[in-house]
């Protein structure tokens, strides 16, 4: 190892000189405080940082000190180095920070532009409500079933109690299919899907059946003659009225909020006996808390049971049924039938994706 | 049924400060719905006042007849003074007692009285009609008050036209027959209020004479079972119908005729059993009741000539049919103005038979509605006696000592069940000794025998035959507000079906992408086919009719959701809408010409599978089909730029959404171009999958939309979802975490190659290192010359075990052009 042993010469170690040394620091911080952005700054860095920095020198002049003096000295260069490394660091930290708060500025737009540029689309409220009652069901274990919407007369009348001559076939204005005597009619409810869950079951059933039914009413703002109705059907051992009723007043709290309940009136369906309306108290109603006819129910005729083949001394079963058309309308105040069969894009996707 | 609530006091005792809600309440308690109450009392305001006619001044020169009249009204007036009316009616005459509203009072629908000049004179205040007092439709004249009326001129009107009362308008379910009466409901208001019914139909009648009241022969017992008949002769025909028979006739919204008629009406109103009064001059020979013989003929009181069937069950005479049974009388017997001998005839009528001639000849009579709900066969006797009595007390003559009954009536069986049912099915415990109660309540008969209970129901309720209706009647009278609520538990459940799930699915995706459901009527008519361009021997032509559709321009239901939807998009368009993409779900109705017609079905046992099968296999085939229509720009313009016009490609996008989202791998489905109506030739993308067609997709034919007015460029999508293959469970891919390769390709090819064609010979030339392509350019130049277009591909090239060197990559994109060389001649451009 070999090194310079010059005699000590304040003249030559000038940049080891304690005041040089702050020179050199004050003379940086003034130097990097006037650099406009980082790379400005970054072309200062090697006059006060690089090989040739008054910093960069001092430390070159230790070697010509006296043993003694050289710890001493070594340590004031390092002090300064770091000093004018941190002015650097920090000039360059606000150089950055001021930089990015520019081009932030620069960046900005106005958020509130319109958020339209998709076209937005909807599901049909009438569906989006029947799968939201279909889901309630599901959760309980019930399945969705289902039946065809031209339905034969044994399913639609004779299998449900309501023979060719009963008054409760006059009631029901029904759509028949050409020809005469094809036996087939368009479904006036959906409780021809009962006998066909029954036929296709075996007990315990748990179904609920949404779905499309067809009466001969001319359109207006309180009839339509397509409409839809969600039918439930339970078939098991020692099925009763209260479940029923438990079942029901469940369904209007899961549809209406924890104050619905409901009032059961009595009332003649041929496929149920005994046979009930049943109301709802429906506190949200526009015009003020009130009961609302909101369906039909009862328990399953014997008489069905047997048509469909299942014992009625081993099991009973209940069944109800309501309009979806009408629990949508007084749910959201809708006043006109004829809002929900138009299909007028305005009304529909007002609604959205859920109800 | 509307019905006065003093009329029901008279058979039930009701408190007297019975409030119209607890009447409701007890009706609907026990299932008799309640369509209004109105108390008559608050219908009419201010004075409405009895008058006496004075004098009449005819005034001439209008166009109607008017008359002046002065009216003595009492002091009513503050004046002692004759008021002034001008009136329009003419059917009153000095010294009669009318109805006269005055100043200051105010009719029925909010209508003001006040003194007013009119027709050139005061008139202060007015002289009413039935109708403009809210009592009846009446308005062919002002209100006359029989001449014995206990009214003074000046006194209060309402109690003496019947505006003291309450009506209730109730509505009867179809089971129930014997509320339709008085009597009935009166029954009920007992039961519910627990208050004592006095049962009407329990006066005492007498029974029958050797000799009859006239000589029947009653040839069907099945059709007839009872046949009663009393006679009154002598009577005064000029008798007026007194005032409280006429205002509760007109109550229930019946019109009355003539006392004898009256008293049926009324009696079948009070009592339930439907009446009818003959002339006795009129008939000739003894009375035959049967079956009609086809194409008999028979003009009925409405004046129809009516052709009549097999089925329908007659009244005749010597002459032939007289009266339709049960229905309607004909106009050759039927009591008249001048008639003083009548035959006041009640029977009993099987109510099958009934409802059928009633549809058949569309005849819905109260007295059909009654005996099609079932009517009390013990009633005859009683409301021939009231008829009597009613008919010598009003109208004179003397009743006949002879009363004709003829009675096949087959006795109640009783019905059987275990005394514990009604615990069972209701989940309220009942006492044994409960239920008969109740069941007694109703009138049943019972006997207990251990477990099980018998009963023989009231002769009124022919609707109690099973042991259900009888724990019907014991949860009704029970009250059906102390069945509690219980959850029964389901067994563990399944979920949704495949099927359900991908209809949902589809059906949200597509509302995700921007797309309107539409729920559209079923409907359909040729016409709206021939706009389409189906041709004659497109499946789609096998159409279901309705035999009573609503118009008879759409009397088939589709096989298309096309029409509907259609003109869904354009009554959208009429209203305004220019940007439109709606989307329906749901189901079309495929004929079956040759089913033929299912077979008979029983219902005491369930159907042989093999019979419900064939039954089923006649009903039309019902896919689920799902369909979008998109108009206008499919991408708005805005402040982020032009908008773009929805078109073919936006359909096929929407196609791709239903596969995507049914679950369909890209490999499995194919597109091709297609000729398909209602599609543009050149714009249609028939869609397969495992080379099944399962839908189109494009741009309408322009005469399509020009048939159907719809809007430039119309696009549509129309897929059958049942005929989508289930969706496979998916291997999973390896995902490959070295770098890929990507190269991009550009091949030359005959304008006519398909670009999905070319793409298969690249991906099938390049092997397994393919991991994606993207056709990212499409054009033709000139340079390229003629009938040529670039098609340029991005290929991404990747191995799952080591990073690609150029040299395998560039090896497999030559294969892959080789592969598009050799099936369609491409060439790489710039080659």
């Amino acid at each position: 190892m070999s090194y310079r042993n010059d005699p000590y010469d304040p003249k030559q170690v000038a940049y080891l000189d304690p005041a040089a040394l702050d020179a050199a620091i004050a003379e940086a911080d003034k130097a990097f405080a006037g650099a406009a952005d980082p790379d400005a700054l970054t072309q200062l860095r090697h006059l006060h940082l690089g090989d040739k920095a008054p910093v960069s020198l001092a430390r070159r002049e230790i070697g010509a000190l006296p043993p003694a003096a050289k710890s001493d000295a070594g340590k004031r260069v390092n002090e300064a180095r770091r000093q004018i490394q941190d002015l650097f660091d920090a000039r360059s930290v606000a150089l950055a920070a001021e930089q990015e708060q520019r081009v932030l500025a620069e960046e900005r737009v106005d958020v509130t532009l319109p958020w339209d540029r998709r076209p937005r689309g909807a599901r049909h409220p009438l569906s989006t409500l029947m799968e939201r009652i279909g889901d309630l069901f599901v959760g309980m274990g019930y399945e969705i079933a289902e039946g065809p919407e031209a339905e034969l007369e044994w399913t639609n009348f004779d299998a449900l109690n309501i023979p060719p001559d009963h008054p409760a076939r006059g009631l029901m204005d029904t759509f028949h299919i050409a020809p005469e005597g094809s036996g087939l009619v368009l479904r006036t409810h959906t409780s021809p899907v009962q006998a066909r869950a029954m036929l296709t079951r075996t007990p315990p059933i748990y179904v609920i059946a949404p779905g499309r039914v067809y009466r001969t009413d001319e359109l207006d703002a309180t009839h339509t003659p397509v409409f839809h109705q969600v039918e439930g059907l339970v078939v098991d051992r020692g099925i009763t009225m209260a479940h029923l009723r438990g079942t029901l007043d469940h369904f209007a709290r899961a549809m209406f909020g924890p104050d619905a309940r409901t009032r059961f009136r009595p009332h003649y369906f041929p496929f149920t006996e005994p046979s009930a309306e049943f109301d709802i108290w429906f506190p949200q109603h526009r015009d003020g808390p009130q009961w609302v006819e909101w369906g039909g129910c009862g328990m399953v005729n014997p008489r069905v049971l047997r048509a469909c083949g299942i014992d009625p001394d081993e099991f009973s079963g209940f069944a109800f049924g309501m309009g979806i058309e009408r629990s949508l309308m007084f749910r959201h105040g809708i006043s006109d039938m004829r809002d929900m069969v138009e299909g007028d894009v305005r009304f529909t996707r007002a609604f959205g994706m859920e109800l | 049924m509307r019905v006065a609530l003093s009329w029901l006091r008279e058979h039930v005792d009701l408190s007297a400060d019975l409030s119209a809600d607890a009447l409701e309440a007890a009706l609907v308690g026990l299932g008799i719905e309640v369509d209004s109450i109105v108390d008559l009392r608050t219908t009419v305001q201010g004075p409405l006042v009895v008058g006496r006619v004075l004098t009449v001044e005819e005034l001439t020169g209008f166009k109607k007849p008017i008359r002046f009249c002065t009216v003595d009204v009492g002091d009513a007036n503050g004046t002692g003074a004759p008021q002034e009316i001008v009136c329009g009616a003419s059917n009153f005459a000095p010294g009669d007692l009318v109805v006269a509203i005055l100043p200051g009072g105010v009719l029925p629908g909010g209508f003001e009285i006040g003194a007013r000049k009119t027709y050139g004179h005061m008139s202060a205040g007015m002289i009413t009609s039935a109708r403009e007092l809210g009592l009846g439709d009446d308005h062919d004249g002002i209100v006359v008050l029989p001449p014995d009326t206990a009214a003074a001129p000046g006194q209060d009107a309402r109690p003496v036209v019947g505006l003291d009362d309450v009506v209730v308008e109730v509505e009867i379910t179809p089971d129930r027959g014997y509320a339709m009466s008085v009597r009935g409901i009166a029954r009920e208001l007992g039961l519910a209020l627990g208050v004592p019914f006095h049962d009407p139909a329990l006066a005492s009648a007498p029974g029958a004479t050797a000799e009859p009241a006239y000589p029947v022969d009653v040839r069907d017992p099945i059709g007839c079972d009872r046949f009663a008949a009393r006679a009154v002769r002598g009577v005064d025909p000029a008798a007026v119908t007194p005032g409280f028979i006429a205002r509760r006739l007109t109550q229930a919204g019946i019109r009355t005729i003539s006392l004898p008629v009256d008293i049926t009406n009324y009696l079948m109103l009070e009592l339930g059993q439907p009446m009818h009064a003959f002339d006795l001059e009129r008939l000739r020979g003894p009375l035959v009741v049967r079956r009609a013989t086809a194409g008999e003929k028979l003009t009925t009181l409405d004046g129809a000539a009516r052709t009549l069937d097999a089925e329908d069950m007659v009244i005749c005479d010597d002459t032939g049919p007289i009266s339709l049974a049960a229905v309607m009388g004909g106009e050759t017997s039927e009591v008249h103005p001048g008639t003083v001998d009548v035959l006041f005839e009640a029977a009993h009528w099987d109510p099958v038979m009934v409802g059928r001639t009633a549809r058949r000849h569309k005849l819905f009579s109260e007295a059909a509605k009654r005996w099609e709900r079932g009517v009390d066969p013990a009633l005859p006797l009683v409301a021939l006696a009231r008829a009597v009595e009613l008919m010598t007390t009003y109208g004179g003559g003397t009743v006949g000592a002879e009363i004709l009954d003829f009675d096949a009536v087959v006795a109640r069986t009783p019905v059987d069940m275990a005394v514990d049912l009604p615990t069972r099915r209701v989940g309220v415990t009942y006492e044994p000794a409960r239920v008969v109660a109740l069941l007694e309540a109703v009138g049943c008969t019972v006997t207990v025998d251990g477990q099980r209970v018998s009963a023989v129901p009231p002769t009124w309720r022919p609707d109690l035959t099973d042991p259900a209706d009888l724990v019907e009647e014991v949860v009704r009278l029970d009250g059906y507000d102390n069945v509690p609520g219980r959850l029964p538990l389901a067994p563990a459940g399944r979920g949704l079906t495949d099927a359900q799930r991908r209809r949902r699915s589809v059906a949200r995706a597509l509302a995700e992408t921007g797309h309107v459901e539409v729920l559209s009527y079923p409907f359909v008519g040729t016409p709206a086919l021939d706009a389409l361009g189906i041709p004659d021997d497109d499946p789609r032509r096998a159409l279901v009719r309705l035999a009573n559709p609503l118009s008879d321009e759409e009397p088939y239901l589709r096989t298309t959701l096309l029409p509907p939807l259609l003109a869904t998009l354009r009554r959208n368009v009429g209203r305004g809408a220019r940007d439109l993409a709606l989307y329906e779900v749901g189901v079309v109705f495929q004929a079956r010409p040759d089913a033929g017609a299912p077979p008979v079905m029983g219902v005491d046992d369930r159907p042989a599978e093999s019979v419900f099968a064939a039954a089923d296999a006649v009903v039309p085939a019902q896919p689920w089909h799902v369909a979008v229509v998109l108009a206008g720009e499919a991408e708005p313009a805005g402040w982020w730029g032009g908008g773009r016009q929805a078109s073919w490609a936006d359909a096929v996008e929407a196609a791709r959404t239903v596969l995507d989202t049914a679950g369909i791998p890209d490999e499995r489905v194919t597109v091709r171009s297609a000729a398909m109506a209602p599609w543009h030739p050149g714009r249609c993308a028939e869609i397969a999958v495992d080379g099944v067609v399962v839908g189109w997709a494009g741009e309408l034919h322009p005469s399509v939309l020009g048939a159907l007015d719809l809007p430039k460029r119309t696009a549509a999508v129309e897929f059958d979802l049942d005929a989508l293959p289930a969706a496979p469970v998916t291997p999973a891919p390896r995902v490959s975490g070295f770098p890929p390769a990507l190269i991009d390709v550009a091949l030359v090819v005959g304008e006519g190659v398909p670009a999905a064609d070319v793409q298969a010979a690249i991906v099938a030339g390049a092997g397994e290192l393919l991991e994606s392509v993207r056709l990212f350019d499409v054009y033709a130049s000139e340079q390229l010359g003629a009938g040529r277009k670039s098609l340029a591909y991005k290929l991404t090239f990747r191995a799952p075990d080591r990073t690609l060197t150029v040299e395998e990559a560039v090896a497999a994109r030559d294969a892959a052009v080789a592969e598009a060389a050799d099936r369609f001649g491409a060439t790489l451009r710039g080659a």
